[in-house]
């Protein structure tokens, strides 16, 4: 049970405002090196001022001033982690402190390419820890390498253009050169699809798109914001909010993720029910790639003009060019914003629950996620604490409609044994989300590994699959000689009109086991196997990078990937994207 | 090739001793399945009758036929009605006081395996669970339930045939304690299957109780494995393979019986004496029966079987992503082929644990014994011989090792007095009941003996799965034209072939098959294999004889049955006509002396022996108004025959004999 004190919480979303990532102020410092990781952990999640410790009185902590958690002691905490895991305060298993740089290899480097570059004048470094920095995304086995000092291949350089134009240059300098090129955005990827292939032998380049971080311009007339590809989410919306506007894409990751990496992999935020997934928000996309520059000729809202082109670049991550600008919808911002939660008596009551209120209502509610088990609601009158699950609830919209339908989600949930438990465990559960991703690191100092993985399915499918991929992770785990019982639990965290988002959260206790990370990777794929298996996909918005890549060709039938390969053999012949995603 | 088997406990033991009301009153609470959500009687109809996949039918028949949907729901309820299983503890402890008293006077013991038990006990709370027991007498199912009650395990529910709702009273006391009744054949009505399917899912979906049902489809009258009949365990299989439980434990279950109660009932039943209607005063009839000694029963639970793990890798469970789940769909070829495999493992897993008595080795000898009247001695120095080649081969042989052979037998030979005479010591050649009288004619004398002769071979026949692949590859031996090692394997993979309506032989495993009689004849010393050559050992004769002449009477049979194909069977032969003319030809042949073994009387056999030829294509079937003809390609029969009988039949019995 993690609890901390209560208070007015004012927006969960947004960040403090101590994180200045202002674009002008990057210009102006003309050292590249380092800006993202001189605030950010190198081998952990998010901030380097920011995380779960246990203080010197065993109580759990968070630390920094950025999150509405900052400076919290969480005294249920401990217990919590202790009784789950059967872990213990005694057993750390610490990160190497600094990143190691006599364990990288030394950069291949093609020198024409690099002369020619220099001419350019686009900055580019050969650092190691900036090329260690750009080598990965949060995969598990990816953190814990890194937090063993271990470090495979990595970019031989890093570049930095600034603009669209930058970046064809770039790519004509990698085609004329014959040079691997991996677009970097967040860095939030977890999929594999960052990692350097270990079998590419030429210069691989990785192209760092924070630069390109500008709006360049709002239309209000059409309710579009022309964006530059590299702007990360928080900075996005803090800027259009100050022009009174948002797009409402909020992805868990969207303090880091990039705009060009949501394109690249079709993300999906938790607001989606009113504002849609990114393909539903982009108008225009521009890229660009080793045939050159691919976009549409207009911004028309639709079109009929054969398959829509916006789907080859859309999941594409990173094998077919670099996403420089996008033209976005934006809505104003809210009106009225408020939280809610509903404590169900049990899980299946839950899905039935949201099923209902999605076919009744839309247009208001925002978003939810359904959870089981005990994690921030632990006791409520009358329901069995090992059985009830909890909806947080988020209403947008002009306040009577808001008001209104709140009411309305609160009776169907009533017809479902539903109780509303207050906005306040909403608005928890909201901010749990962005700090969640913290507690991975809080585990692996204690011989806690785990992750969270995501699918969609069939709103019939949403029950067997939430059981079945819990079992069978559980027993994949006795198989393997795991010592202690994972941690198996899922939610529901988006919905549709013909399914739900479901997300299987993994972790366990890993002493006594000599690859803890195998383990890992094989009681995930067995339980990638067994959502196969039961009607899920293969990744609802996570994409499937170099991890999922065996699953591709069932998923989308032989011809499928063909028509797949043969759009990345016609765009890119000579493989410069190399990153060796999904195909 | 001693297999790890439990020990064995007797429950009847405990109730010679104390009270069997108090017994049948005692508290009895069960351990459940997990996940249950406990619900009512009136609850599983509705849950049945709520449920998608019988809308679905009940809107496809109500447009297909015309009819109001209510209507067709009134009739799916009406169904379910006569269907449905109302389970009472009441009359659950009244059957178990009544079986109490029954069982202590026909039964010396009741020994069940209690590992299995606790096997069991821990599968039930998992996952839901399907019992499958073997079936060889009415008594099978009653038996279970008494079984499971006396351990404190949660009640089956079990299909049972319909013909048992006749019985009035009884009928309705089965369905009080767990039964639930389904009509013989419903092919094609999709309403009945709909209703029939969803309430077996229901039941073993929400863990509400264990299915039990008999994968045999009916009690084998010959005490071989039946082919297993795949509809019901489509069925249980479904809610796995769709993934609406994460698995299901499969429990095959032994139940041996030293002596069958329906003995000579099923011997006259399968020599054309029609079968009686269950009805209940036949039941009372058949007290008589109370007052006789049927020994002892074995009861093995083996090992559960997950369903999940014999899928793994055989089934993509993706095939159900496609189509929404609750629309009913034929069985994909893989699927089929998979439940079919699952099927004979099963089987196959019942037969391995079928306690084998000492009178089953002995009626296997004296079926082969046809020349001269054979001594005590004798006969229990060849069981000895036989027990030692049985244990080889890893039977569940109880042999009391602590008990003189001689003893043995004789007790054994006592038990079974019905079947085998004995005087002064000798016991004459053949089996030799007291229903042959000498005084009556040729025919009915004949099928007198026939009736003995079936009793013993539904005991020889309790033992055929051990000696099974050994002895085809004896036979392949023999009627091959050579020990060309492929050779043999060509004669092997025929009779295999040629015989896999008769016994438990797994689709597709012919090469396993034939390596594993190979290893148990080399290791046994009784053949040599070379790279080329399959040779038998000077020592081998005297098992290869044995085998070979096990296997006899199948191969007559089927040889006789093409020869009268060939030589006597007219244009109008008809499926229902086959079996009365096939039974005229052969008795007129053994009454001439041409045939030897009145074990081929069976109508098993001759069911089976057609069965084969259809699938075989050497019969044809033609479907006319009101009958279906039998078509022979008599050039395809004939060469069957050859093959079956490379040499004259008279010289198969001496080939050996020396």
């Amino acid at each position: 049970v993690i609890e901390w004190t209560p208070g007015g919480i004012p927006s969960i979303h947004r960040v403090s405002k101590s994180v200045n990532l202002n674009s002008s102020y990057l210009k102006k410092k003309q050292c590249f090196t380092g800006q993202m990781q001189e605030i950010m952990k190198w081998n952990g999640w998010g901030y380097v001022d920011s995380k779960f410790q246990f203080n010197k009185k065993g109580q759990a902590e968070f630390t920094g001033k950025r999150y509405r958690l900052s400076g919290m002691v969480m005294p249920a905490l401990k217990e919590w982690f202790e009784s789950t895991f059967g872990a213990s305060l005694q057993h750390k298993t610490p990160a190497s402190a600094i990143p190691n740089s006599s364990a990288v290899q030394p950069p291949i480097l093609n020198e024409a390419f690099v002369e020619d570059l220099k001419s350019t004048g686009i900055p580019f470094s050969q650092d190691a820890e900036d090329r260690v920095f750009r080598a990965h995304g949060h995969c598990l086995h990816e953190i814990f390498a890194l937090r063993e000092g271990k470090v495979g291949r990595v970019p031989d350089m890093v570049v930095w253009p600034s603009n669209h134009n930058d970046v064809v240059k770039i790519v004509e300098l990698a085609c004329k050169h014959n040079v691997c090129l991996i677009p970097y955005g967040g860095g939030t990827s977890v999929s594999s699809a960052l990692e350097c292939p270990p079998e590419e032998t030429r210069t691989i380049v990785s192209v760092d798109t924070s630069q390109m971080n500008r709006i360049l311009w709002i239309d209000e007339k059409n309710l579009t914001a022309h964006v530059e590809a590299g702007i990360v989410g928080q900075e996005l919306e803090r800027l259009l909010n100050e022009s009174g506007y948002c797009t409402g894409h909020e992805p868990d990751s969207m303090e880091f993720s990039s705009l060009g990496g949501w394109v690249a992999t079709r993300a999906s935020g938790m607001k989606k029910n009113i504002y849609g997934n990114i393909e539903d928000l982009v108008v225009h996309i521009r890229m660009v790639t080793p045939q050159g520059v691919i976009e549409k000729s207009c911004q028309g809202p639709r079109m009929s003009t054969g398959p829509d082109i916006h789907h080859f670049i859309l999941g594409s991550e990173g094998t077919l060019g670099v996403v420089t600008e996008v033209t976005m919808k934006i809505r104003p911002m809210p009106e009225y914003q408020k939280y809610g939660s509903v404590v169900f008596p049990n899980f299946e009551q839950g899905v039935a629950c949201l099923r209902e209120v999605l076919t009744l209502i839309t247009n208001v509610f925002a978003g939810h996620a359904l959870k089981p088990q005990k994690f921030y609601i632990t006791k409520f009158k009358g329901f069995d604490p090992n059985r009830l699950c909890v909806a947080t609830l988020l209403f947008e919209g002009d306040r009577e409609r808001v008001l209104q339908h709140e009411k309305q989600v609160y009776d169907i949930a009533a017809k479902f044994g539903g109780l509303a438990a207050g906005e306040d465990n909403g608005q928890r559960g909201y901010m749990l989300t962005f700090v969640i991703a913290y507690l991975r690191d809080l585990g692996m100092d204690y011989y806690v590994i785990g992750e969270s993985f995501e699918t969609s399915v069939p709103w019939d499918r949403v029950l067997d699959i939430c059981r079945n991929v819990k079992e069978r992770i559980i027993r994949e785990c006795k198989e393997r000689g795991v010592q202690f019982p994972p941690l198996s639990t899922c939610r529901v965290t988006q919905t549709y009109d013909a399914g739900a988002c479901v997300y299987f959260y993994f972790a366990f206790n890993y002493r006594g086991l000599s690859d803890p990370v195998h383990v890992y990777e094989q009681v995930e794929h067995a339980a990638r196997d067994e959502i196969l298996a039961n009607g899920g996909s293969l990744s609802h918005h996570h994409g499937v990078g170099k991890l999922r890549k065996e699953w591709m060709r069932e998923t989308v039938s032989r011809v499928g990937m063909g028509m797949l390969k043969s759009v990345k053999d016609y765009v890119d012949p000579g493989n410069i994207f190399g990153n060796r995603n999904l195909l | 090739m001693l297999k790890k088997r439990d020990d064995f406990e007797d429950i009847l033991e405990e109730r010679r001793n104390c009270s069997d009301l108090r017994y049948a009153l005692k508290c009895y609470t069960p351990v459940v399945y997990k996940g249950l959500t406990p619900c009512k009687a009136g609850v599983l109809k509705n849950m049945v009758l709520q449920s998608d996949q019988l809308h679905y039918v009940i809107n496809q028949v109500s447009k297909e036929t015309g009819k109001a949907p209510e209507d067709v729901q009134e009739e799916a309820s009406a169904i379910l009605e006569e269907m449905a299983h109302r389970m009472q503890l009441s009359t659950v402890r009244f059957f178990a006081f009544t079986l109490c008293k029954v069982f202590k006077t026909l039964f010396r013991s009741i020994c069940v395996n209690e590992e299995g038990i606790q096997r069991l006990q821990q599968a039930i709370q998992e996952h839901p669970v399907v019992l499958l027991p073997s079936h060889r007498s009415y008594m099978d199912f009653l038996l279970m339930s008494y079984i499971l009650f006396t351990y404190d395990l949660a009640l089956p529910v079990i299909a049972a045939g319909m013909d048992f709702m006749g019985m009035k009273i009884v009928g309705e006391m089965l369905r009080m304690s767990g039964a639930f009744f389904i009509r013989r054949s419903f092919g094609g009505d999709k309403l009945y299957w709909a209703v029939f399917s969803e309430y077996v899912k229901t039941i073993l979906k929400n863990g509400l109780a264990p299915v039990e049902f008999f994968l045999e489809g009916t009690r084998s009258r010959t005490a071989k494995s039946l082919t297993p009949k795949l509809g019901l365990l489509n069925i249980v299989m479904d809610p796995f393979l769709k993934g609406e439980v994460f698995d299901i434990n499969v429990v095959p279950v032994s139940i041996s019986y030293e002596r069958i109660l329906e003995e000579t009932l099923y011997a006259r039943e399968l020599l054309g004496v029609p079968k009686p209607k269950e009805s209940t005063s036949g039941l009372f009839k058949a007290r008589r029966v109370l007052s006789e000694d049927y020994g002892s029963i074995h009861v093995y639970f083996g090992q559960p079987v997950s369903v999940r793990s014999l899928a793994e890798g055989r089934v993509n469970r993706c095939q159900f992503n496609l189509t929404p789940r609750h629309i009913p769909k034929r069985p994909s070829d893989d699927v089929h082929s998979f439940v079919n495999a699952a099927a004979y493992r099963l089987v196959r897993a019942q037969e391995e644990n079928m306690v084998l008595k000492p009178w089953v080795l002995l009626a296997s000898l004296l079926l082969q014994n046809h020349h001269q009247d054979l001594d005590q001695d004798r006969l229990t120095e060849e069981a000895l011989w036989l027990r030692d080649v049985c244990r080889q081969y890893g039977a569940f042989l109880h042999w009391p090792d602590h008990v003189p052979p001689s003893e043995v037998v004789s007790s054994s030979l006592d038990l079974h007095r019905g079947l085998v005479r004995i005087s002064e010591g000798r016991v004459p050649a053949g089996p030799s009941g007291p229903g042959v009288h000498p005084g009556a004619g040729p025919e009915e004398q004949l099928l007198n003996q026939a009736v003995v002769v079936l009793s013993c071979a539904s005991y020889r026949n309790q033992a055929l799965h051990v000696f099974l692949r050994p002895a085809l590859l004896a036979s392949a031996m023999h009627i091959a034209t050579s020990s060309n090692k492929q050779e043999v394997f060509n004669s092997f993979s025929f009779l295999r072939n040629m015989f896999s309506n008769e016994f438990i032989l797994c689709p597709g495993a012919t090469m396993q098959d034939f390596e594993e009689a190979c290893f148990l004849l080399v290791k046994t010393g009784v053949l040599q294999i070379t790279e080329q050559e399959v040779l038998s050992t000077h020592r081998g004769h005297r098992t290869l004889a044995f085998l070979t002449r096990m296997m006899d009477p199948f191969l007559q049979g089927y040889q006789v049955i093409c020869m009268f194909l060939c030589e006597e069977a007219s244009e109008a032969l008809t499926e229902k006509t086959f079996i009365p003319a096939v039974r005229g030809f052969m008795v007129k042949q053994l009454l001439s002396g041409r045939l030897r073994y009145t074990e081929v009387l069976s109508s098993d056999l001759q069911k089976n022996a057609l069965a084969a030829l259809l699938r075989l294509g050497a019969v044809l079937k033609t479907k006319g108004a009101d009958q279906t003809t039998l078509k022979v390609n008599r050039v395809m029969v004939n060469s069957l025959e050859d093959t079956l009988g490379k040499k004259p039949l008279q010289h198969l019995w001496f080939e050996f004999s020396s």
